[in-house]
């Protein structure tokens, strides 16, 4: 099986800080891969890792089968990666950048592509504007757009909408998820979870430099702790009830369920009780929940 | 197969020698008008003060001797001062990226970086010879001489702009590699006297410095004369040149300072 991108056991120390301490990582093929964890927990030194930016300290990682050190041309070729950093070179316009990006990857007819990119994302009218006098913004699309140039396999997106508008983030997924079904294989970090549950069909989480969890998304939200149950009743719950379950602002309460089947369990007392019951939602996890669970050290092992 | 590979070989190469060029090119009021005006401001304090006092070879007037000096040092400074500076830039503001993230191979690095650096000296050392031959025309007795020198000194300095790019982590380590390294080494290097007027002992230093074997050796293909044979001016470069391409390339192909 070939993967698209595949990391064995990557270690990387910055002196004696451990940025990644033993990352085993492989993403198939045609995946929309999430790739989580709080700040500094070595996403994007994994990710510069992976596009031979940084060279890891052991361990080894393949592109498409191409090692990043060894076959570091090809790897390349298979690889687009948008860094995290808003970086520019105020020298030239956004269309010579596209150029002079599609020629470092030996294309040099690609003037349709580039067009089409700048096209889906919203920069067609800023083509031959110096790309130092566009706003933050629009500088993050250009670097969407430079990764892109050479219609990489492989793309990889650190952070692509952090500090970007409700337009550009809507204009920007649904390309990406464009690209994902024509079959390109997507890895992407970012901290807005829901972006996350919505589009990725697989995600790690990482901490501390290690993947404290790996799994399809389905199973990562079914994995969390059951359900929550808000409920509201008219006048007071029963003491034994109401203990444990955090009290709302609205004055319902909030249950934590292990399955559906507990409902019962709060219900039956209300119901013994005889109260009024005035709001009644059964709410699934999102993947904050299962996040802020991993995060705070619930057993990294997967359930089977 | 192989021959789209070749191709594609090519372009990562002359991509990246075009976007240097292009760099320099777009502010080539500071990278090439104000050297050659620096130049000629030598030239006329230089010339003005010692003209007529100082002869350097026999029937050789001084703002004559001082010309292809003065060419050749503002070859070397801007070679060395366009890799260095372009490298050093592209490292802080983080825009090297574009140039790492792709499949350019270290020698295609390495080449269009120096590639562009001869440009650039040749340019600013063209456009010094130009102006000032308003002043007075130097006899050109061995042009070939004077061409492989000034190519093959920007070749070096080049490199060596690449290698102290690579190395710095700020401007101001550029900064100080060019007022503690290049500047002196081109004032002590003979531009603007000859190394036989110097004291025994300063003539034994000047030896070991590289720049002088480049200035001297470019002197020759004007006047035929040289303080040294040409033939070892042209080792003593070629040797640097290669030795110097070598390391550099080892350390591309390790990722030293620039993929850490
Ligand atoms: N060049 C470096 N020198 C020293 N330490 C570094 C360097 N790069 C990263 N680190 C450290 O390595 C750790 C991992 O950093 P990394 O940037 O990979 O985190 P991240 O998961 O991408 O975080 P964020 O969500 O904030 O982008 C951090 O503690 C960071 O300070
Ligand atoms: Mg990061």
């Amino acid at each position: 099986m070939k993967y698209a991108i595949e990391a064995t056991a990557v270690q990387k120390r910055f002196g004696s800080l451990q940025a990644l301490g033993g990352v085993d990582l492989a993403v198939e093929e045609g995946e929309f891969f999430g790739l989580l964890g709080p700040n500094g927990a070595g996403k994007t030194t994994l990710i510069s890792i992976i596009a031979g930016l940084t060279r890891a300290d052991a361990g080894r990682v393949k592109v498409m089968g191409y090692d990043v050190v060894g076959d570091y041309r090809l790897a390349r070729r298979n690889l687009g990666v948008v860094p995290q950093e808003l970086v520019f070179d105020p020298f030239f316009t956004v269309r010579e950048t596209l150029r002079i990006q599609s020629g470092y990857f030996g294309l040099r007819d690609n003037g349709a592509w580039i067009d089409e990119v700048m096209e889906s994302l919203g920069l067609a009218d800023k083509a031959d504007v110096n790309t130092r006098a566009l706003s933050g913004g629009m500088k993050r699309r250009v670097l969407v757009a430079q990764a892109l140039v050479h219609k990489p396999p492989v793309i990889v997106l650190d952070e692509p909408t952090a500090g970007v508008d409700v337009e550009l983030r809507q204009t920007l997924w649904q390309f990406i998820a464009r690209l994902n079904r024509d079959g390109h294989t997507i890895v992407l970090t970012t901290h807005y979870l829901e972006e996350a549950e919505s589009l990725c069909n697989r995600i790690a989480m990482l901490k501390g430099g290690k993947v404290v969890a790996l799994d399809k998304t389905a199973n990562l939200l079914k994995r969390h702790a059951g359900a929550f149950l808000h409920l509201k009743v008219k006048g007071e719950l029963p003491a034994a009830l109401a203990q444990g379950a955090p009290r709302e602002a609205g004055g319902g309460y909030r249950f934590q369920l292990a399955s559906y089947d507990d409902v019962e369990s709060v219900l039956a007392p209300v119901r013994a009780a005889g109260l009024h019951i005035e709001e009644l939602q059964v709410l699934t996890p999102d993947l904050e929940d299962v996040f802020v669970q991993v995060m705070s050290g619930a057993p990294a092992q997967e359930r089977t | 197969m192989s021959r789209a590979a070749t191709s594609e070989v090519g372009s990562g190469f002359r991509t990246l020698l075009y976007k240097e060029l292009l760099r320099f090119w777009k502010v080539s009021a500071q990278t090439v008008t104000a050297p050659v005006l620096t130049a000629v401001l030598y030239l006329l304090i230089f010339s003005h003060a010692l003209q007529g006092r100082v002869e350097v070879y026999p029937g050789i007037n001084y703002t004559a001797f001082l010309i292809p000096g003065l060419v050749m040092m503002s070859v070397l400074q801007n070679a060395f001062a366009n890799s260095s500076s372009s490298l050093i830039q592209s490292k802080i503001t983080g825009n090297l990226v574009f140039v790492l993230l792709p499949p350019i191979s270290h020698i295609e690095f390495f080449g269009a970086y120096v590639i562009a650096a001869v440009v650039r000296g040749l340019a600013v050392g063209l456009g010094v010879l130009l102006v000032t031959l308003l002043f007075t025309v130097p006899p050109v007795v061995a042009p070939l001489w004077g061409l492989a020198f000034a190519v093959l000194g920007s070749g070096l300095m080049g490199a060596v702009g690449l290698f102290a790019g690579i190395w710095a982590e700020k401007f101001d380590h550029i900064a100080a590699f060019q007022n503690f390294f290049i500047l002196p080494a081109t004032f002590l290097s003979g531009v603007f006297y000859s190394i036989h007027s110097l004291p025994p002992t300063w003539q034994v230093i000047s030896r070991f410095n590289p720049f002088f074997y480049m200035i001297d050796g470019f002197r020759y293909g004007f006047f035929g004369v040289s303080d040294v044979s040409p033939w070892v001016s042209l080792a003593v470069v070629g040797g640097s040149f290669v030795a110097l391409s070598l390391a550099i390339v080892e350390l591309l192909k390790r990722g030293y300072k620039l993929r850490h």
